[in-house]
């Protein structure tokens, strides 16, 4: 599958390594060109001699987007550190380039939950944070 | 109406003030803890202090009755979700977005967010109004009509110079809608007979504009300079 990933921080830059050693094709979005060194980090090798892919811009600009290769993209992932931007390229992969699978990371629950509704897949680490603490304490059946 | 601004820069302290001065009720939303205090003292109750992009700040600002949501923050993305959820969630009727950078311009077309208002773009449709190129200036596009209106200045050699309006077999999908003769205007009948140096007001399907340039100013206005 083709991946791209909009955001190499820690979240999107972990997927991304585990996406390229599982095979995938990973072509990766980011606005800050040092996010590169965490592509590299721990991997012995450069993230491109690995064969991985890596464009400097912003998910709003349609030219990084076409040079990051969307249009062959089978999955879209939105894990730049803004959840409005992430909630907003998400869409723009879904109904301008029509990506089959498209995934957007929301911290905030509330925002998170009302777009999975609308037919976005949101991802809410607080949701998985609040939850696991919640089980720690006991208190889902309170 | 009640109206919420989310954004209390200087737009949206500006466009607060003038519209408490129409009488409309306004509240202000601004995420800055520091510009929130800076205009608390002119606004006072009008103002909140909050992220309008959470969900319980619109609530807690009653979007839930506001006739009319301005997004004027200086992020983009800002104005296109807090608009998208006023419409979609909160049903809000009437929006408008300012856009930042006009490079995201069809980006709010995408979503569904109209009228989004670009400074950018305003100064340069003046710029078009004041320096024209070829003599036509797009005064208005309505887009979900698919209808344009244009003005063009009707140039010496125009072939419609001397011609009655009912003679002018202008194509299909365009009309003359008004003429601007020595600082007045008036709407033509079939008798009017163009000048030149006349203002034409037009209505066209989109895509007409070259072809209904060739009738009014064939080479292009002659007081332009590129």
């Amino acid at each position: 599958m083709f991946i791209l990933i909009v955001g190499a921080g820690r979240v999107g830059a972990a997927i991304a390594k585990s996406a390229l050693s599982g095979g995938h094709t990973v072509s990766v979005l980011d606005e800050d060109p040092l996010s590169h060194e965490r592509l590299d980090a721990g991997q012995g090798r450069s993230w491109e001699d690995g064969d991985g892919l890596f464009t400097v811009g912003t998910g709003l600009e349609i030219d990084a987007l076409l040079q990051a290769g969307i249009e062959r993209a089978d999955v879209f992932i939105a894990s730049t550190d803004g959840d409005n931007t992430n909630l907003i390229i998400a869409q723009i992969a879904m109904k301008r380039f029509g990506v089959a699978k498209v995934l957007a990371r929301v911290m905030d629950p509330a925002r998170a939950s009302w777009y999975r509704q609308q037919g976005l897949n949101t991802i809410s680490p607080t949701e998985h944070a609040i939850s696991m603490f919640e089980r720690e304490l006991d208190l889902e059946h309170a | 109406m009640y109206v919420i601004i989310v954004g209390a820069g200087k737009v949206g302290r500006n466009l607060g003030r003038e519209l408490i001065g129409k009488g409309h009720e306004v509240t202000l939303i601004e995420a800055d803890r520091r510009r929130y205090l800076s205009v608390e003292d002119e606004f006072e109750h009008a103002v909140q202090y909050g992220d309008a992009t959470e969900l319980w700040v619109l609530e807690r600002a009653g979007i839930q009755r506001a006739d009319m949501v301005i997004a004027v923050t200086g992020d983009d993305e800002d104005n296109m979700l807090v608009c998208q959820v006023a419409k979609e969630k909160y049903l809000c009727e009437r929006i408008i977005a300012r856009v930042n950078n006009p490079r995201n311009h069809d980006h709010f077309r995408l979503l569904g967010i109209q009228p989004a208002v670009s400074a950018t773009d305003l100064i340069l449709r003046l710029i078009e109004h004041e320096v024209p190129r070829y003599g036509l200036v797009h005064l208005l596009a309505l887009e979900e009509e698919r209808l344009e209106i244009i003005e063009l200045e009707v140039s010496a050699d125009a072939p419609v110079v001397g011609v009655s309006v009912s003679e002018i077999k202008l194509p299909d999908g365009s009309l003359i809608i008004s003429v601007l003769r020595e600082g007045s205007g008036f709407v033509p009948k079939a008798d009017t007979v163009i000048e030149a140096g006349d203002e034409v007001l037009l209505v066209l399907d989109p895509g007409l504009e070259e072809s209904i340039t060739a009738y009014f100013a064939p080479n292009g206005a002659g007081r332009v300079q590129g």
